[in-house]
């Protein structure tokens, strides 16, 4: 049997040469990402901005104009109506009364209950969120310092291990990844909730994760050719993982396409902004951050200066019990 | 490398035999699994998204408990001042900015009203803390403002009081499984699962259930107190069924008796039959004190008072001696019924609102679980055909750590007692995904070691020895972003963390160690001089 190459063996392709025009492309991806998501905005979902979320069920597919009119009768406030893959589910939201609290939104949950059975016979209220405004504050800001906190985290961690140029070179890469799931979802107007929150820590997760993969080559790289050009040395090291890195994005968008088409619609943006993450980041893997390591000006010389000083570190383990394998 | 001597084959089998185990009971029907020993019952709990069910976030106003505290203080005084041989007189006093103040008539009195008000600001505990600060203004006017720490206390006290009523309200309604749960300083979480209709328990859990029997006051001027004045010694109070005009009813302060002499509470009809009311029963001194009130007011209405508002207001035909008495208030049986468990459920300490409800139908749970479970199920065999194109036996080798993998991460789930959510559900797909990436790694790196032209062993040493210094960096940064999102994620966020942190474990394991003692096995037996990878 013949088995499947998806990048065949000895790959030379020259990434660092074209390491300008990915960073303007890169740039101005980022750029109109950024733009698009302050002029459309998000189209945050009620864990963000607070309000009361429901999710009717109808028998056949209902004409959204007559809902419309049916929650526009209530009074309650200025609703909105949107529609998933499934023509009889509708997601209804509307503004959280600002007095009277728990009761008055109970209240509007049973009134817009009574007001769709009278008119749709059958319609059942499959879920429903009410989030206050001040618990949806508290839920932005813990999103916001997870993700920072999280590519803080990293960064700190490559650079620590590594040299300060990896610290950068990710943070930036991973940065970029972010802002660009970011303008997706400005785009796509899909709903931006608390999950989506946990999707783009996966992207950072699973973005740095092969950006740690091409960094450790290229760190094993300049240990073994002390001699090698720099751009020749992370043309080598990207080329020598490009079969893994492009053998582990497909297996993981095999996962997710999975969850996408079979997953239900609760989960369909949350598994979106993965899939996105996981292309965009393989690009700046490859593209973005290795080749900025050759403009943050990384050289064999730095790196053996800290080589030294790690080698006097591995030596003092040495002075423990030998345990690396070795047998008499 | 590739010899394994026998302690650590069972070292590496051992704790993924049991692993396997625990997963098992989570696919057995719940008929079986109850008849199975306490320590076997290792399942996955289904999150609220996918068992359907309420979760509530009730959030106790500390400001409410402080004004509480301010206003027991106040009587406090009053009574501790007017206690005894020497009372002392006193004014103008106000409970304004979270502090009691007040005038000492006579100021040659404000040393000995302070001593004897002192022992009252006292905290409890042994901390030495005290409760309340006390400070002369003025030479005439005593200032008493309560500490942080006291604050601090009484709200904590309160929330402990609160949680357990909670959880007594909810028992008594006889659902399965609830969770109750304090966090952080003035919330409390209420999980429900399987709830059909959540608007019961947010009526039940909003009442603070506060009972009150208080005497009319029938001397006031009823257009005086339509107008919210009442006489001195008096108080206004709501009373929204009032059948005799204005809802307003003119009451005198005094407590008859409160709801904490009672010692039951059920729902009934009265005698007529027709009408639910709500039957209560004293305890032996609030029965002996209610039959004397009774006794002396007989053609005298009392008001019954809940929460503030007056439910009803019915008149003392006869002193009621029996030490049990009726609620009567327009009720459906439902309310008396929810009236019923509040009052036996003891009144809440401080007034709760919902700030957060999440409901999930259990139809759509049920969906959400069936189209996970296809999902994954594909995911896997895409993922799995995938690996065997690529690398052949090596990815079966991996196709059967990642399977070993998924059962692992349910057992350990299982053992923990951890939940799984629908975005757990992704957490799976996505472990599924990067479980494979330690083996494409390994596999890829064999591969180059061929190229470079290392002998069989060497280059499988090799690639395993090289890839798992990258597979643990790769995974430690993976597990710093799942550490991060369990500390600040909530309720479903979290779920979707716990699943990604124990694959992450679990999966360095199964795709490195597993699969280099199944290599090993086949490379001792065959002894290989090429491989097809």
């Amino acid at each position: 049997m013949k088995l499947l190459k998806l990048v065949p063996d000895n790959t030379n392709i020259g990434f660092v040469k074209l390491r300008h025009w990915a960073f303007a492309l890169t740039a101005l991806l980022t750029v109109l990402a950024v733009g698009a998501t302050f002029y459309k905005g998000l189209n945050m979902g009620v864990d963000f901005v607070g309000g009361l979320m429901i999710e009717a069920k109808f028998e056949t597919p209902p004409q959204t104009d007559r809902v419309r009119t049916v929650i526009d009768r209530l009074g309650v406030g200025d609703g909105s109506l949107q529609q998933f893959g499934d023509p009889r589910t509708v997601q209804i939201r509307l503004p959280l009364p600002e007095q009277g609290g728990a009761g008055a939104a109970n209240a509007i949950v049973e009134k817009a209950r009574k007001a769709m059975t009278a008119e749709f016979p059958g319609v059942t209220f499959s879920r429903y969120d009410t989030v206050s405004g001040k618990v949806s504050g508290e839920l932005i800001q813990n999103g916001v310092l997870a993700v920072m906190l999280a590519v803080i985290g990293i960064a700190i961690f490559s650079w620590l291990r590594y040299e300060w140029q990896f610290g950068v070179s990710t943070f930036v890469a991973i940065m970029h990844d972010v802002l660009m799931t970011l303008g997706f979802f400005a785009l796509t107007q899909l709903e931006f909730d608390l999950n989506i929150v946990a999707a783009v820590l996966t992207i950072v997760g699973y973005s740095i994760n092969d950006k740690m993969v091409i960094d450790d080559r290229i760190r094993e790289n300049m240990r073994k050719y002390r001699k090698m050009d720099m751009k020749a040395l992370i043309d080598l090291s990207v080329n020598e993982t490009l079969p893994r890195t492009v053998m582990t994005s497909v297996t993981v968008l095999l996962a997710l396409g999975a969850l996408l088409l079979l997953g239900g619609h609760v989960l369909r943006g949350f598994t979106a902004a993965m899939m996105l993450g996981i292309i965009v980041g393989t690009y700046s893997s490859v593209y973005v951050s290795s080749s900025l390591l050759i403009t943050l000006g990384l050289s064999p010389a730095t790196a053996e200066k800290k080589a030294a000083k790690a080698n006097i570190a591995a030596q003092a383990e040495r002075m423990g019990p030998r345990d690396d394998g070795a047998k008499p | 490398m590739l010899n394994f001597p026998r302690w650590a084959v069972a070292g590496i089998l051992l704790p993924l035999l049991i692993g396997i185990f625990c997963a098992v009971p989570s696919f057995l029907p719940d008929r079986v699994v109850e008849q199975m020993p306490k320590f076997m019952q290792t399942r996955v709990n289904l999150g609220l998204d996918l068992s359907g069910g309420s979760h509530l976030l009730l959030e106790a106003s500390t400001q409410d408990v402080a004004k509480q505290r301010i206003a027991n203080m106040e009587e406090q005084v009053r009574t501790e001042l007017r206690r005894g041989d020497t009372k002392i007189a006193i004014g103008d006093i106000s409970s304004r900015d979270g502090k009691l103040s007040f005038m000492v008539r006579n100021p040659s009195e404000v040393d000995a009203a302070v001593e004897r008000i002192r022992p009252l600001t006292q905290g409890a505990g042994l901390t030495g803390q005290r409760d309340f600060n006390v400070e002369v203004v003025n030479s005439s006017t005593i200032v008493v403002t309560p500490t942080q720490a006291g604050i601090d206390n009484a709200v904590k006290g309160a929330m402990e009081v609160a949680t357990e009523v909670i959880r007594k309200r909810i028992d008594e309604m006889g659902t399965r499984e609830p969770t109750i749960q304090q966090q952080g300083a003035n919330r409390i979480v209420v999980q429900v699962p399987g709830l059909q209709n959540p608007k019961a328990l947010k009526d039940l859990l909003g009442q603070t259930a506060k009972l009150e029997f208080k005497l009319v006051d029938v001397n006031a001027n009823p257009a005086e107190v339509a107008q919210g004045r009442a006489p001195v010694g008096s108080e206004v109070l709501p009373y929204p069924t009032n059948p005799a005009g204005p809802p307003v009813i003119a009451v005198y302060r005094q407590v008859m008796v409160s709801g904490e002499d009672l010692t039951d509470a059920q729902q009934g009809y009265n005698q007529q039959g027709n009408e639910p009311i709500v039957n209560i029963r004293f305890n032996g001194a609030g029965g002996r004190k209610f039959g004397q009130v009774t006794s002396q007011n007989v053609n005298r209405p009392f008001a019954i008072i809940l929460d503030g508002k007056v439910l009803s207001a019915p008149n003392i035909n006869e002193p009621i001696l029996g030490g049990s008495a009726q609620i009567s208030g327009s009720f459906t049986v439902e309310s008396a019924n929810q009236l019923a468990i509040a009052l036996r459920s003891g009144k809440l300490p401080v007034a709760l609102t919902v700030v957060e409800e999440r409901t999930v139908g259990p139809q759509l749970g049920a969906d959400s679980i069936r189209a996970g479970l296809t999902a994954s199920i594909i995911a896997v065999a895409a993922v799995a055909a995938f690996m065997f194109l690529s690398y052949g036996r090596f990815g079966m080798y991996a196709n059967l750590a990642v399977a070993i993998n998924v059962l692992v991460i349910l057992g350990v789930m299982g053992i923990l007692g951890a939940t799984l959510t629908l975005p757990g559900i992704a957490g799976f797909v996505l472990t599924i995904g990067t479980a494979v990436d330690a083996n494409v790694l390994i596999y890829e790196r064999i591969r180059e070691e061929r190229r470079r032209g290392r002998n069989v062993v060497q280059s499988i040493e090799h690639g395993y020895k090289e890839a798992s210094r990258t597979i643990f960096e790769a995974n430690v940064t993976h597990a710093i972003a799942g550490g991060i999102m369990l500390a600040l994620g909530s309720g479903p966020v979290k779920g979707f963390a716990i699943v990604l942190l124990i694959g992450i474990a679990t999966s360095v394991f199964t795709a490195v160690t597993f699969t280099r003692l199944l290599v090993s096995y086949w490379v001792r037996a065959k002894r290989p001089t090429e491989i097809h990878i």
